[in-house]
Formats: C-alpha cells, sequence, structure tokens
C-alpha cells in the first residue's frame, strides 16, 4: 500500500454516548478520486463528513480511523488538525449564506485562508484572492472582494465557499450538499465549477448528496448508507445499473424519471414504505429489515456484513443481478 | 452608513421631542395648577397667582412648553423658585460627580463581563462555567444598595482602605475624589456585570452555534480563535443591545448608590427638589436625563450600522 490515498476510513463510530450516528464505516478515496455518499436524512453521512473535519458538535466524540496525509486524524488534538483544515483538506457546506461570516467582506474571508495558510503577505494574499474569484467564474472580482455575503446572489454565495475550500490545493474536498439550497438553474453551473476546480486541482472528492444523478454524472464510485452504516459500495455504474441492496434498489426506483412521473394517476414512481429508523431505536440484525420486502428472521437476528469484490453490499438475500436473472 | 445614520438623527430628534412633550405635560398633569403645587395646600390664593404671573405660569400651556424648551436649547434650564439660583448652574457641579460615577460603573461593568461570559459560554456544560453562571445568578440576586453597603461595611468600616461615604470636589483634591468613588463604582459595576455577564455568556453561546463559525474552523482557525475572531464580533450586535437597555437601570443604580455613599450627584439632587416641590428644577433635570438615555440608544443605534453592513444597507 505504498500509493498514498487521499483518505483511507477505518471503522469509524461516531457518536455522544446516548446515541451513535455512525456505526463502523470504512471507504477509501484514492488521489483524486470522486466518493459520492448518498443516503436519507438521518442516515449519518453529514455525521460522518464532520468527523472526517473532526468539526463534530460538542458531546460527539470519534472512535476509528482516519488516515489522511500520514497522520490519523482522529487522534490529532484541535490545533493540529487546524492547520490541515482548509489546506490538505476542506469542505463545502449546505447553505452558502449561513456558512459565510455576515459580518467580513467575502475576500477578506478568502485572502484569510491563503494567508493562514500559505504563509504569503496581505498583498499577495489578495491578488490570489483576486485570481481565485476569476477563476471561480465571478463577474467583477475587483469589486465582489469587497461585497458582504448578504449583497452577493446565493450561486455567488457558493462559488466564494468554493473558492475558499480550494484555496490551498487540498488533497481532499469534503461537499455536503452543497446545491441543495441554490435555485435549481444555478446548481449545475456551481456543480461544474466544483468539479472542474477539483479536477484541475488534482483533488479527490467526497460529494454528499441524495441527488444520484449528481453522484451518477461526478463520481467514480458511491457509498450507500443506511442508519449510519454503509450498506452497498461500489463503482456508480456498477451499483446504479445492478444494485445488490434492496435499499439501494429502492433509492434507484424511487428517483423520478421521464418515465416514471406520470400525473394523471398511472406513476409508477415507488417509495420505500416506511421511515428511517431513529437512531436510539434501530432494529436488530439489518437495519433495513422493517422497510425490505424480502426480509427473514435471519435478517431480523444477525447483521450483514458488506462482502463482493468490486460491488460489495451487505444483505443476506441481495438483489440478483442482471446475468444472474438471464441464466434461470 | 451617512443615509443610515441620518435617519437614526431624526428618530433621535422625534424621540427627544415627544419626551420633552410628556414630562412637560405630566407634571402638569400632576397638580394642575404648578405654582399651587410650589406653595403647598398652605398658600393663599393671591400667593398662587402672584407667582404664577411672576414666572409665567399663567400663560397658556403651549407658550410656557416653547418657553422651556427654547431656554433648554439655549442652556438655560430655568431657575429654583426659592434660591433662585439657575438650575444650569446647580446641574453642572452635580454632574461631575454623576457622570464618572455611571461611565465608570459601565466600563468596569463592561470589563468583566465580556470575558467572564465569553469564558463561560466555551466552558458550558463544565464546572467552572457552572460556577461562573452561578455567581453571576447571586449577583443578580443581590440589590445594589446591598453591594454598596457590603462593600463599604468590608472596605470602609472593618479595612478603613476608602471612606465610606461623603465627597471632596475635583478641583480641592482630585486623589480624594476618586477614593470617594472607588467603592460605589465597583457596587454598580459588580452589579452590572452579573447581570451582562448571563447575556454575553447566551449572546457568545448562540453565535458559536452557528454555521460560520463552524466555516471559520473548516479553514482553519482553531476553537479559540474561531470565538475570538468570528464569534465575538457577532456576538457584539446583541451585547451592544443589552448595554443600550442597561442604561436606565444603571441610572436607577445611580440614584440609591449615590444615596448609600451620601455623593453630592445629579440623582440626589432631583430627589431632593421633588421633595421641595422645585416643579421647574425636576422638569429640567429630568429631561436632562431622558435626553441622555434616548442619546445612548441614539448611539447603540449608529453602532449597529458600524458593527452590521446588513443594517447598515437595508437603510
Amino acid at each position: 500500500m505504498t500509493s498514498r490515498n487521499a483518505i483511507e476510513v477505518r471503522d469509524l463510530v461516531v457518536g455522544n454516548g446516548d446515541v451513535t450516528a455512525v456505526r463502523g464505516v470504512s471507504f477509501t478515496i484514492p488521489q483524486g478520486g470522486r466518493m459520492g455518499l448518498v443516503g436519507e436524512s438521518g442516515s449519518g453521512k453529514s455525521m460522518t463528513a464532520l468527523a472526517l473535519m473532526g468539526l463534530l458538535p460538542m458531546g460527539w466524540s470519534t472512535h476509528g480511523s482516519v488516515l489522511h496525509d500520514g497522520v490519523d486524524l482522529v487522534t490529532q488534538s484541535d490545533k493540529a488538525l487546524s492547520s490541515r483544515r482548509g489546506r490538505t483538506i476542506s469542505m463545502v457546506f449546505q447553505d452558502p449564506l449561513s456558512s459565510l461570516n455576515p459580518v467580513r467582506r467575502v475576500g477578506d474571508q478568502i485572502s484569510w485562508v491563503i494567508r493562514k495558510h500559505m504563509g504569503v503577505d496581505k498583498k499577495t494574499a489578495e491578488q490570489q484572492t483576486i485570481e481565485l474569484i476569476t477563476q471561480m467564474k465571478l463577474p467583477r472580482p475587483e469589486q465582489l472582494v469587497r461585497a458582504y455575503p448578504h449583497e452577493i446572489s446565493g450561486g455567488q454565495r457558493q462559488r466564494i465557499m468554493i473558492a475558499m475550500a480550494l484555496a490551498c490545493y487540498p488533497q481532499l474536498i469534503i461537499a455536503d450538499e452543497p446545491t441543495t439550497a441554490l435555485d435549481v438553474t444555478v446548481q449545475k453551473q456551481v456543480l461544474r465549477l466544483l468539479n472542474g476546480a477539483a479536477h484541475d486541482r488534482g483533488s479527490a472528492l467526497l460529494m454528499i448528496t441524495h441527488d444520484l444523478p449528481i453522484i451518477a454524472a461526478m463520481c467514480d464510485t458511491v457509498a450507500v448508507m443506511y442508519a449510519g452504516r454503509i450498506v452497498e459500495m461500489g463503482p456508480v455504474a456498477e451499483v446504479f445499473r445492478n444494485p445488490r441492496h434492496h435499499y439501494t434498489r429502492g433509492l434507484l426506483d424511487s428517483q423520478p424519471t421521464m418515465d416514471n412521473i406520470a400525473l394523471d394517476g398511472t406513476s409508477r414512481l415507488v417509495s420505500i414504505p416506511g421511515m428511517v429508523p431513529p437512531l436510539h431505536d434501530l432494529p436488530t440484525g439489518c437495519a433495513f429489515n422493517p422497510r425490505c420486502a424480502v426480509a427473514t428472521d435471519r435478517c431480523r437476528a444477525e447483521m450483514p456484513e458488506l462482502s463482493g469484490d468490486t460491488l460489495k453490499s451487505a444483505c443476506w438475500h441481495p438483489v440478483p443481478n442482471s446475468s444472474e436473472v438471464a441464466a434461470q | 452608513m451617512a443615509l443610515y445614520a441620518l435617519r437614526k438623527l431624526v428618530f433621535f430628534i422625534g424621540a427627544v421631542f415627544v419626551a420633552s412633550v410628556a414630562i412637560f405635560l405630566l407634571i402638569r398633569a400632576a397638580g394642575g395648577n404648578v405654582a399651587a403645587i410650589v406653595l403647598g395646600k398652605d398658600a393663599t390664593a393671591d400667593a398662587i397667582n402672584a407667582l404664577a404671573t411672576a414666572y409665567g405660569l399663567d400663560r397658556p400651556l403651549p407658550v410656557q412648553y416653547f418657553d422651556w424648551i427654547l431656554g433648554m436649547l439655549q442652556g438655560d434650564l430655568g431657575q429654583s423658585f426659592r434660591t433662585k439660583e439657575a438650575v444650569a448652574d446647580l446641574v453642572v457641579g452635580r454632574l461631575s460627580v454623576s457622570i464618572p460615577l455611571a461611565l465608570s460603573g459601565l466600563l468596569l461593568g463592561l470589563i468583566i463581563a465580556i470575558p467572564v461570559g465569553t469564558y463561560a459560554a466555551r466552558n458550558v456544560g463544565k464546572p467552572s462555567g457552572a460556577v461562573l453562571a452561578l455567581i453571576s445568578q447571586i449577583g443578580i440576586a443581590i440589590p445594589v444598595f446591598w453591594a454598596g453597603i457590603l462593600l463599604s461595611v468590608l472596605f470602609g468600616v472593618r479595612l478603613g482602605w476608602l471612606p465610606t461615604g461623603g465627597w471632596v470636589d475635583w478641583s480641592d483634591d482630585w486623589v480624594g475624589s476618586i477614593r470617594s468613588l472607588v467603592l460605589p463604582v465597583l457596587s454598580l459595576g459588580l452589579i452590572m456585570a452579573a447581570v451582562l455577564i448571563r447575556y454575553v455568556r447566551s449572546a457568545v453561546l448562540d453565535v458559536m452555534n452557528q454555521d460560520y463559525v463552524r466555516t471559520a474552523r473548516a479553514v482553519g482557525m482553531t476553537r479559540t480563535q474561531a470565538l475570538l475572531q468570528v464569534g465575538l464580533r457577532n456576538a457584539a450586535l446583541p451585547i451592544v443591545t443589552i448595554v443600550g437597555l442597561q442604561i436606565a437601570e444603571l441610572i436607577g443604580g445611580t440614584v440609591i448608590i449615590e444615596m448609600v455613599f451620601s455623593l453630592p450627584g445629579l440623582s440626589r439632587m432631583i430627589l431632593a427638589n421633588v421633595a421641595a416641590r422645585e416643579v421647574i428644577v425636576v422638569q429640567s433635570t429630568v429631561m436632562l436625563i431622558i435626553v441622555f438615555v434616548i442619546f445612548v440608544n441614539f448611539v447603540v443605534d449608529l453602532l449597529y450600522g458600524i458593527l452590521d453592513p446588513r443594517i447598515r444597507n437595508a437603510a
């Protein structure tokens, strides 16, 4: 294992004493790789992201290991982490309005990051800020640096957030639903920008979203989370074409497409019955069993582990893949 | 910002005008005939009429009001019925006690409350945070006169370090003046601090949970840096609001503290003149205090504009 990975997560557990939001998650993103993390609200995907950054809310703690840039982030102090955050690992948050400091000019917020991590003087940092804003395809950078967050549009704010995250050429960028708070019309532009800018810098990307088409368009691998665990993981094309886990199947079937949304009542859009179980009251065995059509006593008693070669899934009765169906 | 400041200035002038009409009418509504109030219930009708004529109190109310307010604008606060002294002269000497007392008390309150409140917010859920919250709670429960008496007993009577009361004029012995002010300022400041600590703590706590503080940490600030560089700057707005509101409390506190430490301040002068039925003196000095309170709120509004670009632009 000499090739360095952007991040290597092993048996990550995140809890606050009462509840465990992430229950043993492992994945690896190679340098420059793109991984999507999908799941419903409450599946633990955002907590996973915050744990990698060391930014969990008060009272939450992390176990397991997160290898990044030669160190285990879990064991690092806040001070040691602060020298990495924004430099080797950075994050783009969901709501750019609440995520930017309302009382500082956006240019100052970006140039602070550059000065902190690149050790350059004020003047150079300001120049680099202008260049960065230009790269983000924002209009009139010289004026924009002097604007406050509330004076610019949502899409522009998210580009500023992306500029901050990319300013120091990080090895890994975590994007937690970066376009959820944006108008549909600008979502695609912002994603394209994030994708291109990450590619130019050779940065790996961990894309957290519940929007499957985004994953299909941007990522190489995808991990599906359910109730704090990864239930299926593998190359995007394979997972989306031949999901083995019934939860993934359900997620894919509940995506609206031109074929399955009919407004005349003949809609074939299906939804997964039931709800994500509360973290303090998880079912025994496979956490998905109460909502699963093929669940058996085994599913209710024993928790399946991730298994498989390129496509790994955690299911006792996996969905038969198309070649198996053909053989029957 | 200039437009914003101009709007706030218009509000300030409007508020002062409304307050002046209110105080003028309230005093007349209380007794009806000012001359009768001044002379008391044993006065003859002739004496009342003579006084009313001499001081123009028999003129229509709007005329009296504008006469008073135009005089105020030129620094003429009227004169005492008994001593014939100009109110302005009486007030100036008193302000040299009250203003240093009130401002130092407020300043001390802030100097204690901001770091302690911030520390309490940082340590919420830990024993040190709980102890601070408890001390602040006790401080709130202690009335300011009781704090004054306790401090006076300890430092004045027991230890004999500082005077327990009384006043030496600044021009006679400024060190003596400062020594006279130490205990009163301490009483006011500690009680102010106890109240402010709670507000600072909750303002900082609220700000610490904001997304932008998390972002600040996500780009390389330590928890403490994010607190001091991003958190406090954003918490300044609610803190400034509370300080503005506490100004009225502060003035109430100085009235009591001036009594406890026998300081010849403005508040004690007003109390004495209320007792002596010096209507004009009371009317003018209360108006001065009202103008001060409204002015502080005007300054608070301006600070909002400086602290928060969103408010500045909204104007």
